[in-house]
């Protein structure tokens, strides 16, 4: 094990995947001598030169499209997309092409496509830099969308994703990149999807999150131990498409509560998903109905108190908790 | 006509006897399979959206015998002709439109995506310009592995007013990729004429990203073969993409829901005293490469295997409930690929 960022971590799982196989290669607007705008690539245009690390112009749909096309001849590209909000521009070769070449050519063609974008608001950007963007592109059937909290997972879920026959849409939480933690050595090291894992163990309520909504959990919990003596166990989806409900179920059979938490908006978001599901498999099991914390319905405000009440927080999470018992 | 460079839009000798009798019969083929398609959508045997290809034959016929087999192509939804001229087999293109187990995508696709990878025939696509950006990925693929296989991109003018268009084009000439971008300018984007969508013509806005760019007759098939030969020596040799505009006009409406409010009758008959087919059939008489004899045989010839399309789509089964989830992903080994 070695300690590291989130950035690095996510940077040494590109580098071991393009020495491992020649067909991967990387493309991204500013990728290159710029060393990506969050700095997840820096050093690899020296390392592997720029028919591999290929620095675009910015035009979202062309390369995510270009990056299906090279997948459909054999390579695995993985395209960065600067930031999630940018992707509305690219939605068309995500959604159309994609997701759905597989399936509509009646499975003779696969896309081995690996999307990376940073995600989330909180860093004052105002409303069109700020989207969480997660819930929509779990969605379509046809992609996997992997949303990791921790470096050793992001670690092991982005080298998994670069042996996926599938396109997988990779989304960083930007206020995740600087935080750190134990990233194993073994380059062989994968993190399979659809496998929530506990971070933390209780038993009078589940908190269920994914990417930086982990963190607000974590801090849920621990408030809730330090002052009401209460337990939580704290689910890391780690992937939401394929999703891992059975750990949620199970956890729910013990604690009888559930809060989901998300940076999305409540209104038709991921959290909703999360909650229908788990009436329809543990409603008997339930003391409370589920809770969601989750964005306000709002477009984030560029205002710093504005934007932190748009956002959830761990006292939200620690009110909600209060509220079912 | 051609902007950009001084360069010719046709090369070589034309194709031989052999050749153009393979044109001509291909051609019959399209022409016939898509009178089918119109029959067999007012009998309820195909469903969702339709667009036919008559009047089109001399570009995909032309522009597709050009190709090598380890050329690609990506088209739009207007795509049976490509389909066919390429050679998949019209039994199996029938039964997809019959969305049947034996069609080219197993009845998951339809009408507007066929996809037949054996051939390199990388699909339709149904998106305006959506396939572009592929045809450009493709291109990619080519210089990354060092291969000198190229992409054939097909598209209608409608496609030109779309961002993906630009976005495509000028990726594709920044990377200098073996990609050759087809338009076929049938002229109209539905019932908008191509000159009320677009601010200039389209070659002219292909060769604003320094490719070379022809504007060709796409109603002579012989005209389209050697302009697509010409083009694909181009990018092979690696000095990057090409651009061909093909003038054409497609004789039945946008797809089978059209009343066709926006032409004349007059304007239909006007094209179809230019027709690919006959305008092929008098040159090759003229020259000696054909009688009536012949090419009655080939009408026949395309007739029963038109009908027999029909008989081996109608036979096909349909795909059954329990495959609903079939392909939706490709399993994972372990591995990509
Ligand atoms: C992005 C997008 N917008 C609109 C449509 C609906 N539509 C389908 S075909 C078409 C006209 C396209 O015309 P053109 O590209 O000239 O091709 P043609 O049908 O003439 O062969 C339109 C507007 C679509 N399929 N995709
Ligand atoms: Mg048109």
């Amino acid at each position: 094990m070695t300690e590291m960022r989130m950035r690095d971590a996510i940077r040494e799982a590109m580098r071991e995947e393009m020495l491992r196989d020649e067909r991967v290669f990387l493309m991204g607007e500013d990728i290159g001598a710029y060393g990506g705008s969050y700095a997840c690539t820096r050093g690899l245009l020296d390392e592997f030169g720029p028919e591999r690390v290929r620095d675009t112009p910015i035009s979202e749909s062309g390369i995510v499209g270009a990056g299906v096309g090279a997948a459909l001849a054999g390579f695995i590209p993985m395209v960065e997309i600067m930031t999630i909000n940018f992707s509305l521009v690219a939605l068309d070769q995500i959604v159309n092409n994609a997701s759905k070449l597989h399936y509509m050519s009646g499975g003779q063609v696969n896309v081995p496509l690996v999307l990376r974008m940073a995600s989330g608001g909180g860093s004052q950007l105002g409303a069109t830099h700020s989207h969480s963007l997660e819930g929509m592109f779990a969605h379509f059937p046809g992609l996997t969308v992997v949303c990791p909290s921790f470096p050793g997972d992001a670690k092991g879920l982005l080298k998994r994703s670069f042996r996926e026959p599938n396109p997988v849409v990779f989304i960083e939480h930007t206020a995740l990149y600087g935080t750190r933690g134990e990233v194993p050595d073994d380059t062989d090291h994968l993190v399979e999807f659809g496998q929530a894992r506990t971070v933390r163990s209780g038993k009078d309520v589940t908190l269920v999150g994914y990417s930086g909504s982990v963190h607000q959990c974590y801090r849920a919990a621990d408030m809730l131990a330090a002052e009401h003596g209460l337990t939580a166990d704290v689910i890391d989806l780690r992937t939401i498409r394929p999703l891992d409900m059975s750990s949620v179920i199970r956890s729910v059979q013990r604690t009888n509560r559930a809060v989901v938490v998300e940076d999305d908006w409540k209104f038709g978001g991921f959290a909703g998903e999360i909650a229908a599901q788990i009436m329809e498999r543990a409603f008997d099991w339930l003391d409370a109905p589920v809770a969601r914390v989750a964005g306000k319905d709002v477009p984030m405000p560029y205002n710093r108190n504005l934007e932190y009440a748009a956002l959830p927080s761990e006292e939200d999470v620690v009110e909600a908790v209060l509220a079912m018992l | 006509m051609s902007v950009g460079q001084a360069i010719p839009t046709t090369v070589g000798e034309p194709p031989d006897g052999d050749l153009q009798q393979q044109f001509l019969y291909e051609m019959l083929l399209i022409r016939r399979f898509e009178e089918k398609c119109a029959e067999m959508y007012t009998r309820g045997k195909i469903r969702g959206f339709l667009h036919l290809y008559s009047g089109e034959e001399a570009c995909a016929v032309g522009a597709i015998n050009a190709l090598r087999a380890d050329d690609k192509i990506v088209t739009h939804y207007r795509d049976h002709g490509h389909a066919l001229a390429r050679g998949i087999e019209p039994n199996r293109i029938m039964a997809e439109l019959f969305a049947r187990t034996g069609g080219t995508n197993e009845g998951r696709g339809g009408s507007m995506h066929i996809f037949d990878v054996d051939r390199n025939f990388l699909g339709g696509y149904a998106i305006v310009a959506g396939h572009m950006p592929i045809a450009t990925g493709l291109g990619l693929a080519a210089n990354l592995s060092h291969e000198d296989w190229a992409t054939l991109c097909i598209f209608g003018d409608g496609g030109v007013g779309e961002g993906e268009f630009h976005e495509a084009l000028n990726l594709a000439a920044i990377w200098k990729l073996p990609v050759v971008w087809f338009c076929e300018n049938n002229g109209y984007g539905m019932g908008v004429p191509f000159d009320d969508s677009l601010a200039n013509d389209v070659y002219k806005i292909a060769a604003a990203y320094q490719m070379p760019s022809v504007r060709i007759d796409g109603m002579d098939a012989l005209e389209v073969y050697s302009a697509t030969q010409l083009a694909l020596a181009h990018v092979r040799e690696g000095h990057g993409p090409y651009f061909i505009e093909a003038l054409t006009y497609r004789y039945r409406g946008h797809s089978m829901a059209d009343p066709e409010l926006y032409r004349t009758k007059a304007e239909i008959e006007e094209y179809r005293k230019r027709d690919a087919i006959q305008r092929l059939k008098r040159s090759m008489i003229a020259d000696g490469l054909l009688d009536e004899t012949t090419y009655q045989a080939l009408v026949a010839r395309v007739d029963a295997e038109v009908d027999e399309a029909v008989a081996y789509a109608d036979a096909s089964p349909e795909p059954g409930l329990h495959t609903l989830y079939d392909h939706i992903t490709k399993e994972y080994e372990g591995e990509s690929g």
